[in-house]
């Protein structure tokens, strides 16, 4: 038990200094959340370089898009079980509506399906209550595992 | 997204920034514009990258979604008499990845409806005919005066 959740809090620094090392989450202040066996929690704190429109205080599309990228990207990497090197295909995000103006944003994607070469993601943003989501997300991420290409 | 400032800029100059949207200053986006279209360009830096070496698809995917809306400010008939645009459904395609250099992305309009713009983005570097990600994006116009 002691064993396991040494290696729980060991994993769980790495990937948050994986993360912090990461420029443009750093430029848009996306920082770790939690996770879990083959899911991913990462957290935007309201920052002024995330509005489209400071009028409104009208997040980015751009910096939601950003954060459920990370997210699904994160959640390949832990039901990977390794941070292999993988690269999205596509994502789709539905802007279910605007988050609260000065809100912190969580997003949180699960790998749902995970084959050789493709894994099959999906996920939401949401502003405080994960039941009235401010987005919707899915997507795909090809993965490019040493073992898995063949020499 | 308010498009009021950025709709002054389009008409007005033939190319400038877009620091009237703090996330595009953050990309520290730029505009060209001739008689077919807005161009953006994101200049490369630190502050882009997601794994080393390359973009982060985020950033690209911003990029894409504000040459999307340039190109729906630009596509409105009325300058002067604009509706506040936001995506409904954003769709992003990554065929390259984002090497470390200037990124130029344009937007066309597929149909300019009153209330949903279809639009199509795309995001090159070396070469226009090799994008580097597209994407499919719906916005939706609320018009000021419109009865709900």
């Amino acid at each position: 038990m002691t064993d396991r959740g040494t290696a729980d809090e060991r994993q769980q620094r790495f990937v948050q200094h994986f993360l912090a090392g990461v420029p443009h989450l750093a430029a848009l202040g996306i920082a770790y959340r939690t996770h879990g066996p083959d899911w991913a929690e990462l957290v935007m704190p309201f920052a002024e370089q995330q509005l489209a429109d400071p009028d409104y205080g009208i997040i980015a599309s751009g910096a939601i898009f950003t954060l459920m990228d990370s997210a699904a990207g994160f959640s390949v990497h832990m039901a990977l079980g390794e941070f292999a090197p993988i690269a999205t295909i596509d994502l789709r995000i539905d802007y279910l509506r605007g988050p609260t103006p000065g809100a912190t944003v969580v997003g949180r994607a699960s790998c749902y399906r995970l084959t050789r070469q493709i894994a099959f993601v999906r996920g939401s943003a949401h502003d405080g209550d994960p039941d009235r989501p401010i987005a919707n997300m899915a997507g795909t991420f090809i993965i490019s595992r040493a073992a898995a290409d063949p020499a | 997204m308010t498009s009021t400032a950025l709709a002054r800029a389009l008409r007005d100059e033939r190319h400038g920034r877009l620091d009237m949207l703090p996330y595009a200053r953050m990309l520290d986006l730029r505009y060209e514009q001739d008689d077919s279209e807005v161009r953006l360009i994101m200049p490369f830096s630190i502050g882009l990258v997601g794994a080393p070496g390359r973009l982060h698809g985020g950033a690209i995917a911003g990029l894409l979604e504000i040459a999307g809306l340039a190109a729906v400010i630009v596509a409105q008939p009325d300058a002067d008499r604009l509706p506040r645009l936001r995506p409904v459904t954003v769709t992003a395609d990554f065929m390259r990845e984002g090497t470390p250099v200037d990124t130029i992305a344009a937007a066309e309009v597929t149909r300019l409806g009153r209330r949903i713009i279809n639009v199509s983005s795309r995001a090159w570097q070396f070469d226009r005919g090799r994008p580097i990600a597209m994407a499919n994006i719906n916005f939706l116009a609320d018009w000021p005066d419109a009865e709900s």
